[in-house]
């Protein structure tokens, strides 16, 4: 797969033709035209944020009027954000799931792209085929019988039924996993086993360290995935609001301290920051995902 | 693979149990939480059922289904993304990659803006949005300063569909990064001999590019159909943040503010199954959802044999 970060940009970019002006004064105005739209197109990609981040830092009465730009800096919005609701709570339920649910997921996720991609055997075609279905299945098609299921357990008013079912294989990562395990040459497995490597350890020594940045990649969005996960804790949280994730506490904000548009927007800053600098860290780790989705015809 | 077929039955049979074994977590998250309930909610869908008593009513739950104004209405709304949503964003996502191919200075960084607000959670952006676009928000006062009168946007039952098309044209960064990659594995030689055939560009993106990178399009625009027929997050924050009320067990909240417009069927779905506890019900409505995804599933795995190919363990 292509890695984007050591590819030359322009590869697709055709030669100038010669024009009536001269190839060198088109060439100029190309570059300055695209470079003009790119400009404008990022402006209005972080339009947003800056929006957002400018109106956290306003008064109450301020933030009412629809000004762009804050009079004073009301750092104390944030403090404020901590005393008006349990965000340091959501914030903890909101790692448990995400790190319980990343850590599980690979722990049973990872030996099942392993036999997918490489063991042989009578309907293997099938079970990937099942894979697939059930990545593409809305989860609200099973969610009466699955809540039902936890509601049947006592389970329910908790992020336990989002979190226990990791343990059984996530499709999604199965398939990505897949996806690249089966691009591994079999020469390497196949001389472990020359030299007596069980199944176990040639998972353990020869798949997974060739298989780190799939690896890495799968983790990372399964724990976004949770991080930013509405419906799941929606469904199974939501009469309790120490229970409660970011992602409910901070659609909830507005209408349950009836507060104003500066504090719900410094909380919604508080929930995007942690994603944000994540993301500045594992670039690399999230294009390189995001390309080995795009799976080639 | 050589290897395999020349090895006798019994050491294949034994692979068969081992990758069984391997499997075993899977196997049993897929009875658990796809076969059982995919057969459950069939059973259920005859039923009248609020979590405490069960009670068999036939073809009731189905009969009700048609004459409920608002499932239709649900329905109407999520063909409306379906057919509105996924080509802006398919179109959009690949005018920005065809663009950022060209982009030279500064490529890196505008990859990086362009990709971050997709990661931004789903709630936040949207409650962000619903703030950027009220009807005195910072959107509208940039529009004033050009002179146009803004819409009431999220408040406005005629915009409040557009606003999210917005909203999710804003997140476009998963799809654009794919065709990024696309576009640049085409080969540059089919480009160097089209240019000296005197090719324009328009002429070459029809004839090399579009062609070249159709399959990555179709998977895009399939799996783009099958997620909105899942879309429910950002229309639910929409609704509960522009009207202002909470949804929780017992309110009388009822999704889709302003006036059903931003209602889907997953949260039609939702509502009727976890507010109203009409689980049967609700099951109809899971079917008519497990339906139309099968169909587009169906053609995603036709379109790609390659996922499948028995040659994808040999490579």
């Amino acid at each position: 797969m292509t890695t984007l970060a050591t590819r030359p940009a322009a590869t697709a970019a055709p030669p100038p033709r010669a024009g009536a002006r001269g190839p060198r004064v088109r060439r100029t105005l190309y570059w300055i035209a695209t470079h003009a739209v790119a400009v404008a197109l990022s402006v209005m990609f972080l339009g947003p944020l800056v929006f957002v981040a400018l109106t956290a830092l306003m008064t109450d009465d301020q933030a009412l009027t629809g000004d762009l730009w804050p009079d004073t800096w009301n750092w104390g919005n944030f403090v404020e954000v901590f005393t008006r609701s349990p965000l340091l709570t959501w914030l903890a339920n909101t790692f448990m799931y995400a790190g319980l649910g990343t850590a599980f997921m690979l722990l049973s996720s990872i030996p099942v792209a392993y036999a997918l991609a490489r063991f042989r055997f009578r309907g293997r075609r099938l079970a990937f085929l099942a894979v697939i279905t059930m990545m593409m299945l809305p989860p609200q098609v099973v969610a009466v019988p699955v809540y039902l299921i936890w509601a049947r357990l006592g389970l329910t008013d908790s992020l336990w039924p989002l979190i226990l079912p990791m343990l059984l294989g996530d499709a999604f990562s199965i398939f990505l996993l897949r996806q690249f395990l089966v691009t591994i040459p079999r020469e390497y497995t196949e001389a472990a086993r020359v030299d007596g490597c069980s199944d176990f350890w040639t998972l353990i020594k020869v798949i997974l360290p060739m298989a780190r940045p799939a690896i890495a990649a799968v983790a990372l969005f399964q724990f976004f995935y949770c991080w930013n996960d509405y419906y799941g804790p929606l469904l199974y949280t939501q009469t309790e609001q120490n229970n409660w994730t970011l992602s409910l506490g901070i659609a909830s904000f507005r209408a349950l301290h009836s507060v104003q548009w500066n504090l719900t927007m410094a909380a919604t800053l508080l929930v995007m920051a942690p994603v944000i600098i994540v993301f500045f860290f594992a670039q690399r780790v999230f294009i390189e995902g995001v390309t080995l989705t795009g799976v080639k015809g | 693979m050589s290897i395999v077929h020349a090895a006798p039955s019994r050491w294949r049979r034994r692979e068969g149990l081992r990758a069984l074994l391997w499997m075993s977590p899977w196997l049993v998250g897929f009875a658990v939480f796809f076969a059982y309930p995919l057969v459950a909610t069939v059973y259920f869908s005859f039923h009248r059922y609020d979590l405490f008593t069960l009670e068999f009513v036939g073809l009731d739950n189905y009969r009700y289904f048609f004459a409920d104004d608002r499932a239709w209405v649900s329905i109407r709304n999520t063909l409306w993304m379906v057919v509105f949503m996924v080509p802006a964003q398919v179109i959009f996502a690949l005018g920005i990659a065809q663009l950022l191919t060209r982009v030279k200075a500064g490529a890196g960084f505008f990859r990086t803006v362009l990709y971050l607000p997709s990661l931004i959670p789903l709630t936040a952006g949207t409650v962000a949005f619903v703030f950027l676009m009220n009807p005195s928000g910072p959107v509208n006062q940039t529009l004033a300063f050009f002179g146009i009168a803004g819409p009431d946007w999220f408040g406005d039952a005629d915009w409040s569909k557009p606003s999210l098309v917005l909203l999710g044209l804003w997140g476009i960064g998963n799809t654009m990064m794919i065709f990024l990659a696309a576009l640049l594995d085409v080969p540059k030689h089919l480009y160097e001999a089209a240019s000296i055939d005197g090719a324009g560009a328009w002429r070459q993106f029809r004839s090399i590019t579009l062609p070249t990178i159709a399959p990555v399009l179709m998977f895009s625009a399939v799996t783009g159909v099958i997620y909105a027929l899942q879309y429910f997050t950002q229309a639910m924050i929409a609704s509960r943040v522009a009207s202002g009320t909470t949804d929780s067990a017992g309110s009388t909240f009822v999704p889709g503010y302003p006036e059903l417009s931003t209602l889907t069927l997953p949260q039609w779905l939702f509502h009727v199954g976890f507010r109203d506890y009409t689980m049967g019900y609700a099951c109809v409505l899971a079917l008519l959802l497990f339906a139309a995804s099968m169909v587009f599933t169906l053609i995603l795995l036709r379109r790609f044999r390659a996922f499948t190919d028995d040659e994808g363990g040999d490579r």
